[in-house]
């Protein structure tokens, strides 16, 4: 690998090590802060997807279908909250699980149902859809670089959700003792519902913006829910920057796993989790 | 865990309330009417397909076509009507061994036609050669089952991994393409195909530059593409199906590689994603052992009867069924509808020749067809068949003790 190759490749991990933090950003609130371990969350993601591609046929336009999914995947969050994850926070993660992985084959059934087990695609937005040449015969996609902005954008903007406004302190004070800041006068209730809303709308965006890169098909949901538990994981349960340090390792990993051990590919992420978790059990960025 | 297994953990949970009731209608049967009824009675069909999950509809393709085939022969094959017994096999290798004890032992069933998945295919395989059943494969591909496990009582209608790209190699040197990268999943089925392209290449005397493998079903394509642009090599050969198959074309084209380095893929590259690609597939040439356009009076007219039928297009699969029934009832007919004579069964299919939609076939030693691979081309959403890539090509059945 000459080193300019070598560069491409540092900006292909970049770029993935993002996309997965786009994906995983919505569990760190959820799985870090609430504590609810949410196996479906890769069915969120799969929602989003599959209401980018519906919208994007029915307004023509993805920007306005994001903005519309948007709306509707935080509608759906407070109404799954309210229907079932309220009855969660007090439980086993037993119950969690058995829940969540209810709610996944609940959600395939209904893809099934309304959308059939077509693989379908999404059009790049027009003024995203030129690419940028690199060699004489490589070149990158625009819109993947704008992935890779919002995503940068997103990670402040968590950053600065949660650490620097009252509603973020509100949610680290639930977190870290619910009783004591419900007694403090902070509607818990509420405030879960906003932030479990918050967390799917995270994983339906990212579903959303994926989806023109990645097409729309079915199982999708299942293929990201693993990766992004690893990425919190390894991040440190909880922590923003955790997660967007270790999707970025992860995306590194991967890239120079497949070129320079192509036969071990597949186990680099996970070696690389073991590793960290051996020398840092509780991931990298552990906050209470 | 890897996400591999998570997707079939995924599958067997949405299957298995399919599965129970399945099962519940072959309890109802008791055990006194199997025995009762004789060669005059129906021949007893089991059908073992995926009906739930990502293949639940090469399950249902496949069904119909049997069952089209079996309406064209007036609903008998050899003078005898079928009842067929259905299980859900949820495409879960873990249950393949169960599910066929289920249909050979308790539902006595005489011949069992199945499957998509090849890990399941391998769990019938090990309980067909013990109880000998007669056994039709209507798609798996695993090399294996015509090859180092085939036996005198499996046939298949559909392929082995290795046919459909070994008639690429040539192919790539008629273009003046002498060097090529190969890429696909580290899986079966991409192992076994670029093992018939590798086959066909060097024999043809390409060069492979580089085998590249992604651990399935991973869709990161970014950092090969980058390798493969660095390599530069004449053409890139590939293996990936369904979802998968639609990212890596999309990728490809994004990268700015589709019209410098020319993509060619086996098998299933452009089925059924054509719609979703778009573009990005457009030009880009397949092999296969059939394509929707195939202009025969017998596609044309099966294409017909089929959407008729069941108010859907045929595909590869629906074929690969109706001629599972096809080699079913050339059996039956020659034996006059007794199925019991087994080695007289084995002896008659053997010997068909198959007027299929996809063309005329016959059976090889190992049971497999000898059959015209395809050359397609996408254009517009369509495969179109430009030709013949490779006249009556059989599998070398590496292993088999019959051929």
């Amino acid at each position: 690998m000459d080193f300019y190759s070598f560069l491409i490749q540092l900006l292909n991990g970049l770029q993935y090590g993002l996309l997965l933090f786009l994906v995983a950003s919505g569990l760190t609130l959820v799985f870090g802060i609430m504590g609810i371990i949410n196996l479906a969350h890769g069915s969120f993601y799969m929602v989003g997807a599959y209401l980018a591609f519906s919208l994007a046929a029915l307004t023509g336009n993805l920007l306005t279908a994001v903005l519309l999914g948007v709306t509707l995947s935080v509608l759906l969050g407070m109404l799954l909250e309210w229907l079932f994850y309220r009855h969660l926070y007090a439980r086993d993660h037993l119950y969690q699980v058995l829940m969540t992985y209810g709610l996944i084959l609940v959600f395939e059934e209904l893809r099934s149902i309304l959308w059939g087990d077509d693989v379908h695609g999404v059009a790049v937005p027009v003024f995203l859809s030129g690419s940028i040449p690199l060699t004489d015969n490589l070149s990158y996609p625009v819109y993947r670089l704008a992935i890779s902005g919002i995503c940068l954008l997103l990670a402040g903007g968590l950053y600065w959700l949660i650490r620097k406004t009252r509603l973020g302190m509100m949610i680290r004070a639930g977190a870290a003792n619910r009783e004591m800041a419900q007694a403090l006068g902070i509607n818990i209730e509420w405030l879960y519902t906003v932030v479990f809303a918050l967390g799917l709308t995270l994983a339906a965006f990212a579903g959303m913006i994926a989806a023109p890169v990645s097409s729309v098909y079915p199982n999708m949901g299942g293929e990201v829910i693993i990766i992004s538990f690893v990425v919190v994981v390894i991040g440190g349960i909880g922590s923003v920057w955790g997660a967007l340090l270790a999707a970025i390792l992860i995306g590194m990993s991967d890239t120079f796993g497949k070129v320079l051990l192509p036969e071990y590919a597949g186990m680099t992420t996970y070696l690389l989790m073991a590793l960290v978790l051996l020398w840092r059990p509780e991931g990298l960025f552990r906050r209470t | 865990m890897t996400n591999y297994k998570r997707r079939d953990f995924l599958k067997n949970g949405a299957a298995l309330a399919a599965l129970s009731g399945a099962s519940a209608a072959g309890v109802l049967l008791p055990a006194t009417l199997a025995q009762a009824q004789s060669a005059a009675g129906k021949i007893r069909v089991g059908l073992m397909l995926p009906y739930t999950g990502t293949f639940a509809q090469l399950g249902v393709a496949i069904e119909n076509g049997f069952r089209l085939a079996l309406a064209e022969h007036g609903g008998k094959f050899g003078g005898r009507e079928l009842e067929f017994f259905k299980v859900d096999d949820e495409s879960d290798p873990a249950k393949a061994t169960e599910n066929a004890n289920k249909l050979i032992q308790r539902d006595k069933v005489e011949v069992l036609v199945g499957t998509v998945h090849s890990g399941v295919e391998m769990g019938i395989l090990k309980v067909v050669r013990e109880s000998g059943t007669l056994h039709i494969i209507p798609n798996a591909g695993a090399d294996a089952a015509t090859g180092g496990l085939c036996a005198p009582n499996v046939f298949r209608t559909s392929f082995t991994n290795w046919q459909p790209s070994y008639p690429l190699g040539d192919l790539l040197i008629k273009r003046g393409h002498k060097s090529a990268v190969y890429l696909t999943w580290k899986y079966g089925a991409g192992e076994e195909s670029l093992g018939g392209f590798r086959d066909g290449y060097s024999k043809a005397g390409g060069k492979i530059l580089k085998e590249m493998f992604l651990p399935f079903p991973n869709v990161e394509f970014q950092a090969l593409l980058t390798e493969i642009a660095a390599l530069k090599p004449d053409a890139v050969v590939c293996f990936f199906a369904g979802g998968g198959a639609a990212k890596f074309l999309r990728d490809y084209a994004a990268a700015g590689l589709k019209g410098k380095i020319p993509l060619y893929g086996s098998g299933f590259l452009t089925d059924g994603i054509l719609e979703a690609v778009g573009d990005a597939a457009e030009g880009i040439e397949t092999t296969l052992h059939y394509g929707d356009g195939i202009d025969t009076k017998r596609n044309n007219a099966f294409r017909l009867a089929y959407a008729k039928t069941f108010k859907l297009q045929p595909d590869v699969y629906a074929v690969q069924g109706y001629d599972a029934g096809l080699l079913l009832t050339a059996g039956l007919d020659a034996m006059k509808g007794d199925i019991a004579n087994k080695a007289g069964m084995i002896k008659a299919m053997e010997n068909v020749k198959i007027d299929s939609p996809r063309g005329p076939w016959t059976m090889s030693k190992a049971h497999n067809p000898i059959q015209d691979i395809y050359l397609r081309k996408v254009v517009g959403k369509e495969n179109k068949v430009m030709g013949v890539a490779h006249k009556a090509l059989a599998d070398p059945a590496r292993g088999c003790k019959m051929a």
